[in-house]
């Protein structure tokens, strides 16, 4: 087997809050507790990193793009330390490594022209030879996203509509050709009609052009749709992994299955049949580093031993892991 | 379902207008529904359709250079839009309350949950402190909330517990009608269900008119009795949850439903083209230029709002 592409091995990462006002605690948070997990580079794939906030999933998103530097634990891009990277390849690293985020409106500087956004992409990663040439990327990459050239050179990110914005977004992304997308909740800000023509387009370069992403996200109904496999993460620990149709239709640890009951399934006829106990879905707890495993304060199965010890991620299957005690 | 009774709420043809240098901004060009009592009514559309507007209209939060040329909104047989300003505060927060889109962050940071909370029981409601106290502790009792949050202050607190707080706040003096802007926007899965459930219940404990301004189609179908989808600033059909998921009438109902992911669908398929602008809304059906059904009828005459059976309303040319 090939080396993987991303392999992440026991990663902790440890934030310091320190002068704290009433409850958020003036100790530590483990925001992520040895997490491990790899992306093959054998075959593109959309791997879905799910949890809701509080997981991690946001600082796990940050450390692979090199934005957050890990506690403890090795994250490894093609087998070399992402710090190793951005020393030594910086450049090669951002290109291949490549962010969504949230806000598609926010990443462009209001002063540039369309274009001049594509070409300072194609100057600084040196991707075309002549002015000539990078004329004729731009113009065949946005075609390739389905967008006029003729309708969009000249104007204003701020000029483009929502629907142009998203699709230009992923022009910039395809100009670079990266190997993996980290993309962190793409579809928050964008309308329902429009998301799936984004996530068409993330499967699309992944089976024509071979590009991985980790697509990370509080909606399980998204993640349903667009992955190839699930990893769970519950306060800063994976709880479950595997692939997409076995979590989906068989999740094996109760977090997973509290997370798949508790989703608005949009079908009328398919409605919640219990009801969430109000006083049970927060708790200021939440924060704590405590012991024992991350959900035995809500789980409905907890035990003794599961407030005590932290169950380890285990595989039990081929390709389904859990971390749990029953 | 829709009955013969009298509406809590009836919106006639009510148009919200914004006068700006570049002309006319339409946002809302007659619309009209009506909300019956003890019923979760929803508000459903995209970004741009003018659902967040529509609800400032109806609660006369309409700001200069909005205006509103022409439309009634009857509350209980009285057109709020015509009644004096006083008049209209004793019903604000007593008889109708308000949940705007994040409302969590509006709380104020450095003064307690009891505070902000008494502090609108006492301005609307007639009662001393002491009795404002009683009623907030009980209303965060009512939705799940330890009493110990009272004395806490807002950023202790996470996102599903701000929102339950502005929740209780807003039902403490059992009104009739309640309208919810994107109650669950920013907030997880699990808390999610647990808010939507809360508002929902509102109406089988207190009979109260439960209104659902949101894009969110999932929310609106966990909840749901009666839903109307808006598109560009028009309510395009209104009908039961069941009916509108089940046989959707009007193409632009058609295409946001078969848009949804949800678990289980193989496909999801996007609407082609693009929202238009309120500054230029196009002619006839404003939807026609992305409708798959249109003809020529559509991109020349407005269809108009008809009830083609009983309860569903459709604009559409047939």
């Amino acid at each position: 087997m090939s080396q993987p592409l991303v392999e992440i091995k026991n990663l902790t990462k440890v934030f310091k809050i320190g002068g704290g006002l009433g409850l958020v605690s003036r100790r530590t948070i483990k925001a992520l507790d040895s997490v491990s997990l790899t992306i093959p580079s054998d075959r593109a794939a959309i791997t879905a990193l799910v949890g809701e906030s509080g997981s991690g999933k946001t600082t796990m998103a940050r450390i692979i793009l090199g934005l957050l530097e890990p506690t403890f634990g090795e994250v490894l891009y093609k087998g070399r330390r992402i710090s190793d990277w951005l020393k030594k390849n910086r450049m090669e690293y951002l290109r291949e490594v490549q962010p969504i985020f949230q806000d598609p409106y926010s990443v462009y500087n209001p002063f540039y022209r369309v274009e001049r956004v594509l070409e300072m992409v194609i100057k600084k990663f040196r991707l075309a030879s002549s002015k000539a040439e990078m004329r004729e990327i731009i113009s065949k990459t946005m075609k390739d996203m389905g967008l006029r050239p003729e309708d969009l050179l000249g104007r204003y990110p701020h000029q483009l509509s929502g629907g142009e914005r998203q699709r230009f977004m992923l022009t910039r992304i395809l100009l670079m050709r990266p190997r993996l997308i980290v993309a962190d909740e793409p579809l928050s800000m964008i309308d329902v009609s429009l998301r799936s023509i984004f996530l068409d387009h993330l499967t699309s370069f992944k089976d024509k052009l071979g590009i991985s992403c980790l697509y990370i996200t509080h909606d399980l109904n998204v993640a349903s749709y667009v992955s190839d496999s699930i990893l769970v993460l519950c306060h800063g620990r994976v709880v479950e992994a595997g692939p997409k149709d076995a979590v989906i239709e068989d999740p094996l640890h109760p977090y997973t299955k509290l997370l798949i009951s508790s989703i608005a399934i949009p079908d009328p006829k398919r409605r919640w049949k219990e009801k969430t106990d109000l006083t049970s879905i927060e708790s200021f707890e939440k924060l704590k580093a405590g012991e024992g495993c991350v959900f035995s304060a809500r789980c409905p199965y907890a035990s003794e031993v599961c407030k005590e010890k932290v169950p380890p991620l285990q595989q039990i299957r081929s390709e389904r892991k859990i971390a749990c005690f029953l | 379902m829709e009955s013969e009774s009298m509406s809590v709420l009836e919106v006639q043809n009510l148009k919200i207008y914004y006068e700006s240098v570049w002309g006319s901004y339409k946002a809302i060009d007659g619309a009209s529904f009506k909300a019956y009592r003890n019923e979760v009514f929803s508000i459903a559309g995209e970004s741009g359709c003018g659902k967040s507007t529509l609800v400032d209209g109806i609660l006369r939060l309409v700001k200069p250079p909005g205006y509103i040329p022409e439309g009634r909104v009857i509350f209980e047989g009285t057109d709020l839009l015509g009644i004096p300003e006083d008049e209209l505060r004793r019903i604000r927060w007593v008889k109708i309350a308000y949940v705007p889109q994040g409302a969590m962050s509006s709380l104020n940071p450095v003064i307690r949950v009891e505070e902000q909370m008494t502090d609108a029981m006492i301005d609307h409601g007639s009662m001393n402190k002491e009795e404002a106290r009683e009623l907030a502790i009980s209303m965060l009792k009512e939705v799940g909330l330890p009493v110990e949050v009272a004395r806490m202050y807002p950023h202790e607190l996470s996102g599903g517990m701000k929102q339950r707080v502005i929740i209780a706040t807003a039902i403490a003096l059992k009104p009739i009608l309640i309208i919810t802007d994107e109650p669950t926007t920013a907030l997880d899965v699990i808390v999610q269900k647990g808010i939507l459930e809360l508002l929902g219940s509102l109406k089988e404990k207190y009979g109260m008119t439960v209104i659902v301004v949101s894009h969110d189609m999932a929310a609106h179908a966990q909840i749901a009795d009666r839903i109307a989808i808006m598109y560009a600033g028009k309510v395009v059909e209104i009908g039961s949850i069941h009916d509108i998921f089940e046989e959707p009438l009007h193409p632009y109902t058609k295409g946001l439903i078969s848009a949804i992911p949800a678990m289980g669908k193989k496909s999801i398929k996007g609407i082609p083209g693009l929202a238009p602008s309120p500054l230029d809304w196009p002619q006839g059906c404003r939807f026609h230029p992305r409708c798959p059904y249109a003809r020529d009828i559509c991109s020349e005459v407005e269809p108009s709002m008809k009830e083609v059976s009983p309860g569903r309303h459709l604009a559409c040319h047939p």
